[in-house]
């Protein structure tokens, strides 16, 4: 029952473009030391997934930088490991602009593959989970598709994908609508697929006007057996600034963190980057917050999530705040929902205030 | 394949018998130091730093974690095509095995690996000090000096001269004399145990030592006071940053505060400088609304519901509600339950301390550390004494 993974590193980045002006949505920081790619790569990784292919579009330096040879992940093989699948590009040819396009794009990696399934995967989904069942389940059911839901509340702003399940849990019905609400099964753009059947529908796709995953694959319920399967545990999505910074939020409760970190013995695996231990000096004080490696701490740091390297200088105040990778905040300075870029640095005696609805952002690099 | 400058030979195989329960089941260069490190990370990260890209770590007692942290060397760039680091216990051969009986004898048991590399020179190091060193700056005096053997020496006080291998040295820095350990000191020259050789003297010197049916085996004792009478070229090359032997529990929990602080004397945030270790994939640390951490340095892992001051904490170290950590030492993996003292303590890896546990005291010392070995269990309301030592089978 070998599968192969497949990534989609650059989907819904629109829609959280001030974290990914420089960078892929897969690789945009989350969780004090972490990348988004992270937690699917990892999930990957720890059901056996020894081959993964990450699409990429542009922007995609910093994904690579991240990844490197994938050896953090235990992707660094002689057989498959890990495998960056940039634009195969032709004089002429458009950047593929959905998820059916990409995977039409990277048809030759599926020809070459030997596994049986492939296990595909947005970037963006915070998860710790363990695909075998998932897997199983697929065989077990003789599935065409299995598509992984959750049950959700949904209040209607944005378009979704929604199944309707019959009580064999084959999907009956999908609909994809901005105007739902209450609770529904809602998909999570994490599927798995046999390898021969992905490559048969790219190979109709032009004869039988295929464009698009959501509108006119899953929504084939007759022709193919599409089988739903629920997704328990913690599990976040990130489709904007504003639940971002809830979702990083969530974090500091510990049982959102023993779910997402801890799972069955199941680590997230990272880029090393060695930094010094994390250390507060006299006088600093540190409370209720997620602190990262290299961190030196002289001032107040309150409800926030600091990443690798970020100094608060004495007297400083940071609350409700994610600070990213080696930015500063000097003497006196206060911050209140605040997102700061890596190396963002805040010079002395500054006050910045954003709420919690909309989390005040400062991009990469800025002085203020 | 091309001839390398220098390979290493680190000597970890030593017990570390005065650091009592924190070797009863590692080496001593396995034993946790300063939150995230090993003691061994500081001379590996220094042969990273220097350029020396070939180790042969020469292991004995308690091997297996030793073994299993230093691995294919892949924290400290050190898995290499040709070369890296390799881990040399002894072995059985055609004509019998035995155990490394002195420093020198470790070195002469593997004279194949230095044989297979055949590199100009080689360094000799030890697995028991917290320094930063660029040994690349020592070989190359080696080299303008055309030494046989050049010695790494540091400066210590006098009183102390007595535990080291003292030397004096001309205006040229040449050797003139080297007393292992000295009764009566002649100056506070000590070596710091780094050396480098030509290879091809090295060999030689190791090959009649070996013969010595009166020799100890140790470069200290015997090599290095029988080249210097043989009249060949020693030279000495003079360090003066942060050295500390951290072979006692008072040095190792010494050395550990000595990070502590503002300007501590070993950097460990010098971006071109790095200590590289080996770490689990941990979530950043975590303080709760209800604890805090002062003058401290925590890691990857650790949650802190109590209250931690000037204390150094290992990664997924876990303190419950209303404890106390205070001038203590706390190694990967322990658990603190609630409402637990802990006042100059050294607790092992992977220890359970159970609620309402007291261990140490406020008003003791460095030289009286409560010491908590490895796996062990404290039972609820468990009562340890400054100065007490608790292990497996005491």
């Amino acid at each position: 029952m070998k599968a192969v993974g497949v990534i989609f590193s650059n989907i819904h980045e629109k829609e959280i473009k001030e974290l990914t002006a420089n960078r892929t949505l897969a690789s945009v920081p989350f969780g004090g030391r972490f990348r988004l790619i992270d937690f699917v790569l990892s999930n990957m990784v720890n059901s056996g997934i020894t081959k993964v292919g990450i699409i990429t579009k542009e922007n995609y330096q910093s994904l690579m930088d991240h990844v490197g040879s994938g050896r953090h992940w235990d992707l660094s093989r002689k057989n498959g490991g890990l495998i960056l699948l940039p634009p195969y590009g032709e004089s002429g040819t458009m950047l593929y602009q959905s998820r059916f396009e990409a995977i039409s794009n990277i048809e030759q990696f599926l020809r070459r593959s030997e596994e049986d399934f492939v296990v595909m995967s947005d970037c963006d989904n915070v998860c710790n989970m363990d695909f075998t069942p998932v897997l199983k389940y697929h065989v077990r059911q003789n599935a065409d598709i299995t598509a992984l839901y959750r049950t959700k509340m949904v209040d209607g702003r944005k378009m979704r994908t929604l199944f309707e399940l019959d009580a064999d849990s084959r999907v009956a019905k999908v609909i994809n609508s901005e105007k739902t609400y209450g609770e529904q099964s809602l998909f999570t753009n994490i599927l798995v697929a046999g390898r021969k059947f992905l490559l048969s529908i790219i190979d109709n796709a032009a004869a039988r006007g295929f464009k698009s995953f959501s509108k006119d694959i899953l929504t084939r319920t007759g022709e193919f057996r599409i089988f739903g399967y629920p997704l328990n545990g913690y599990f976040a999505n990130i489709d904007d600034i504003s639940s971002y910074y809830n979702v990083s939020m969530e974090l500091l409760s510990k049982e959102h963190r023993d779910s997402l970190f801890f799972q069955n013995g199941m680590h997230i695996y990272t880029k090393v980057r060695d930094s010094a231990p994390l250390k507060v000096e006299q006088g600093g004080s540190v409370s209720n917050s997620l602190i990262a490696d290299g961190c030196i701490i002289e001032g107040e740091v309150k409800n926030s999530i600091l990443f690798r390297g970020v100094r608060v200088a004495k007297g400083a105040s940071v609350t409700n705040s994610i600070l990213f990778q080696d930015s500063s905040v000097g003497a006196f300075s206060r911050l209140n929902c605040v997102i700061a870029d890596k190396q963002a640095v805040i010079l002395e005696k500054r006050t910045l205030s954003g709420h919690e609805t909309h989390p005040y952002f400062i991009a990469k690099n800025t002085v203020i | 394949m091309k001839k390398k400058r220098c390979i290493a030979m680190l000597l970890a195989g030593g017990q570390g018998t005065r650091l009592y329960a924190l070797t009863s089941m590692v080496a001593k260069p396995a034993v946790s130091f300063g939150s995230k490190y090993r003691i061994i990370d500081f001379p590996l990260s220094n042969c990273t730093y220097s350029n020396i890209d070939t180790v042969g770590v020469l292991t004995q007692y308690q091997p297996l974690i030793l073994n299993e942290y230093i691995g294919t060397g892949e924290p400290w760039d050190l898995d290499r095509t040709y070369g890296g680091v390799h881990t040399l216990p002894p072995y059985q051969a055609k004509s019998g095995g035995e155990w490394y009986k002195g420093t020198a004898n470790a070195i002469y048991q593997n004279l194949h690996f230095l044989h297979a590399y055949d590199s100009e020179h080689v360094l000799i190091l030890s697995g028991d000090h917290i320094y930063k060193m660029d040994y690349s700056a020592m070989i190359t005096e080696h080299e303008h000096n055309n030494a046989d053997c050049t010695i790494a020496v540091i400066d210590v006080p006098k009183e102390e001269a007595n535990r080291f291998g003292i030397m004096d040295y001309d205006a040229d820095k040449r050797v003139t004399s080297f007393e292992e350990k000295p009764k009566k000191p002649k100056s506070n020259h000590a070596s710091m145990g780094v050396y480098v050789f030509k290879k091809d003297v090295l060999v030689r010197e190791l090959e009649a030592d070996e013969r010595d049916p009166a020799s100890a085996k140790d470069f200290g004792k015997n090599i290095i006071p029988n080249m210097l009478k043989s009249g060949m070229r020693l030279f000495a090359h003079e360090f003066s940053g942060y050295w500390k032997d951290v072979g006692t529990v008072t040095s190792l929990w010494e050395a550990n505060m000595d990070l502590l602080g503002e300007n501590p004397p070993v950097n460990l945030s010098d971006p071109n400088f790095k200590v590289y270790s080996r770490n689990r994939p941990l979530p950043p640390c975590f303080i709760d609304g209800g604890g805090s951490a002062e003058n401290s340095l925590l890691t990857a892992g650790c949650e802190i519901y109590g209250k931690v001051v000037n204390s150094i904490l290992s990664e997924g170290v876990y303190v419950g509600k209303g404890s106390v950590i205070e001038n203590s030492i706390i190694m990967r993996g322990t658990r603190i339950g609630n409402h637990v003292s802990v006042k100059f303590g050294i607790i092992d890896e992977y220890v359970s301390v159970e609620d309402k546990v007291k261990i140490g005291d406020a008003k003791s010392n460095k030289d009286n550390i409560a010491l908590i070995g490895r796996g062990i269990t404290v039972k609820k309301g468990g009562l340890i004494a400054a100065g007490e030592i608790v292990e497996e089978g005491r």
